[in-house]
């Protein structure tokens, strides 16, 4: 596999904060890679490491196999760009702000033309060349600046948070377009998201990311199968719980994870424990229904997101649990806030570490 | 009273009538402030730039020096030039007292700490995230930092506005430095010098005449200002689609 980037014991502090802690990584061309982490872990500084718009402290940063220096940067930052999460557009028209890259890049207009309008149709923004950018909606500005990006067809493309705050429509026409940017042509992305639902279907390989450290890497079915204590340390993933386990009669092991939530679980472990269990694995119903699963509570749903085709909803059962239904469900069911509702999953389902 | 009706029709006339007298000291009085003021732009928008794009020691202290030099008063900075303009001065040797370039640097001297102050304001304002955005596009530091300038640059029209407002209006420099000389080739006086002579001297309807022009470019000056501080907001009052459909509607009538 041909490696495109590579960070080799990269350092990066800024006063006496230590960001970036020892990186060590490698980037597959071809790939989407998503770092995930609590905040301030190093994520956002990583990829303004990987644009080159921040020179690290120490340690190596390779480009195509060439070391970066401050005498190829500007050379090497016509093939790396990056969208930042917070959307940053020029008072300019939505052409203007497009053709920006192209223009330093000398592009012919007739090309310019072409491109920006192509562009454009990547993201769903045809026509809106001669709108001012700042007028747009957020929603549009980051599909304006995914398209600002894509016009330059480097070959890294770092998303930082690409679909944060945005609401669920731009948010899956963003998705698409990152899916089909790296799918038809072959970019490599490196994109940072707290969304574990877009962590687990969109990238190739997650980074976890704690305190400027990579503590885990691998595909989205190693991270999240067997999910870590480096995982589960991340205030972002839903239904991790600690508790104390003890052994039941049955010959599985109850897990207590207080206000009196107490979890059924197949693995043997007694004292203390920490639980998983997957958003996906709980059915939920209007009222307890008879079924193999092990863990049934009744509780009340206090947030509802809608994530598009799916809806995550959190579920006080004295324990904030969080549920993934499809909409339709959603629909059907007549869900609301404050709905009583009952969860269940099975012991099996429970992932204890 | 009569006085003072008197000086105003005797004003007005000589509006109406293209008065040379006034109409040579309302130019000469524009020309030498807006010469002063792009003076004053070539060098205050670089210190600016270089003060609001740029991360050091003293950078608060320089920036609370310009804020607080807005205030100084004009007579204050017209002696200090008098005294490095005069024969005696340590800039004597230059022969620039009571001349037109001693009024142009005084004024750009005197525009120059505001004009910096509301530059670095409007560099400051500018999302610190475009010099960023730029380079990841592929700007090199100099392209950078004209997208930072373009973004800045209903902030630095305002700041020239500005300035021009101060220059315009100012009194010490120009008497001081200038000597408001009145006849000959190289006359010095301006609106503000004019008046303060002529109002002495007893000419009101000159003196009312110039005080009324000056104040038409104050009040011009002014919207100016507006404008541009609420140049969004205007521009989006300003239906273009709608206004070229009247033009269409009215292009086929006439047809």
């Amino acid at each position: 596999m041909t490696i495109i980037a590579e960070l080799n014991n990269v350092t990066k502090a800024y006063g006496s904060k230590k960001v970036l802690d020892g990186i060590n990584l490698q980037i597959h061309e071809g790939e989407i890679l998503a770092l995930i982490g609590p905040n301030g872990s190093g994520k956002t500084t990583l990829l303004k490491i990987l644009a080159f718009l921040e020179n690290p402290a120490s340690g190596e940063v390779k480009f195509q196999g060439e070391a970066v220096n401050s005498k190829n940067t500007e050379k090497v930052r016509m093939q790396s760009t990056l969208v930042f999460q917070k959307t940053t557009v020029f008072s300019s028209s939505v052409y203007n702000n497009i053709a920006y890259g192209l223009k330093i890049r000398k592009v012919p207009k007739t090309v310019r033309n072409a491109e920006v309008k192509k562009a454009l149709e990547i993201v769903k923004l045809e026509g809106f060349e001669k709108r001012p950018a700042l007028k747009l909606s957020g929603g549009e500005q980051q599909r304006v600046a995914i398209a600002r990006a894509l016009v330059l067809k480097t070959k890294l493309l770092l998303l930082d948070e690409p679909t944060a705050n945005l609401d669920p429509k731009n948010a899956d026409i963003l998705e698409e377009v990152i899916n089909n940017v790296n799918c038809e042509n072959k970019v490599t992305i490196v994109m940072t998201t707290h969304n574990m639902f877009q962590a687990e279907k969109l990238p190739h390989r997650i980074a976890l990311m704690n305190e400027g450290k990579i503590t885990e890497i691998g595909s989205p079915a190693d991270v999240f199968g067997k999910l870590s204590k480096n995982l589960a340390r991340f205030a972002a993933v839903d239904n991790t719980f600690a508790g104390a386990a003890t052994a039941t009669s049955e010959g599985t092991t109850m897990v207590d994870i207080g206000n009196g939530v107490r979890v059924e679980v197949t693995s043997q472990r007694q004292g203390e424990a920490s639980i998983f269990v997957n958003p996906q694995d709980i059915i939920l119903s209007k009222c307890a229904i008879k079924s193999s699963a092990r863990n049934v509570f009744m509780g009340r749903i206090t947030e509802i997101t809608d994530l598009g085709s799916l809806v995550k909803l959190k579920v006080d059962v004295g324990k904030l649990f969080t549920v993934q239904i499809t909409k339709r469900s959603f629909l059907e069911m007549r869900l609301n806030l404050n709905a009583e509702v009952c969860i269940a999953f099975k012991a099996s389902s429970v992932q204890v570490f | 009273m009569a006085d003072v009706f008197g000086g105003v029709i005797e004003a007005l006339g000589k509006i109406v009538t293209g008065d040379p007298e006034l109409y040579g000291i309302l130019y000469r009085t524009l020309f030498f402030s807006g010469t002063a003021v792009i003076l004053a732009a070539l060098w205050g928008t670089a210190i600016a730039m270089l003060i609001a794009l740029n991360e050091f020691r003293g950078k608060t202290f320089i920036k609370t020096f310009f804020n607080s030099m807005m205030g100084l008063p004009t007579v204050a900075l017209g002696l200090i030039l008098f005294l490095l303009f005069s024969k005696g001065g340590p800039l004597g040797f230059l022969g620039l007292l009571y001349t037109h370039a001693a009024i142009i640097i005084g004024q750009a001297i005197l525009v120059t700490p505001l004009l910096i102050s509301i530059a670095i304001q409007a560099i400051e304002a500018v999302d610190p995230e475009i010099m960023n955005l730029a380079k990841t596009l592929g700007a090199s530091e100099s392209q950078a930092s004209i997208a930072v300038l373009k973004e800045a640059v209903s902030g630095f029209l305002l700041s020239n506005i500005a300035a021009f407002n101060r220059a315009i209006g100012e009194l010490g420099v120009v008497s001081l430095v200038g000597g408001s000389i009145v006849g000959g080739f190289y006359r010095t006086d301006v609106i503000t010098t004019s008046i303060s002579f002529n109002t002495n001297i007893g000419n009101l309807g000159l003196a009312v005449a110039l005080g009324i022009f000056l104040m038409i470019i104050v009040f011009i000056v002014n919207i100016l200002m507006l404008a541009v501080r609420n140049a969004p907001a205007i521009m989006g009052f300003i239906n273009l689609p709608l206004i070229l459909k009247i033009k269409l509607a009215i292009r086929k009538t006439k047809r």
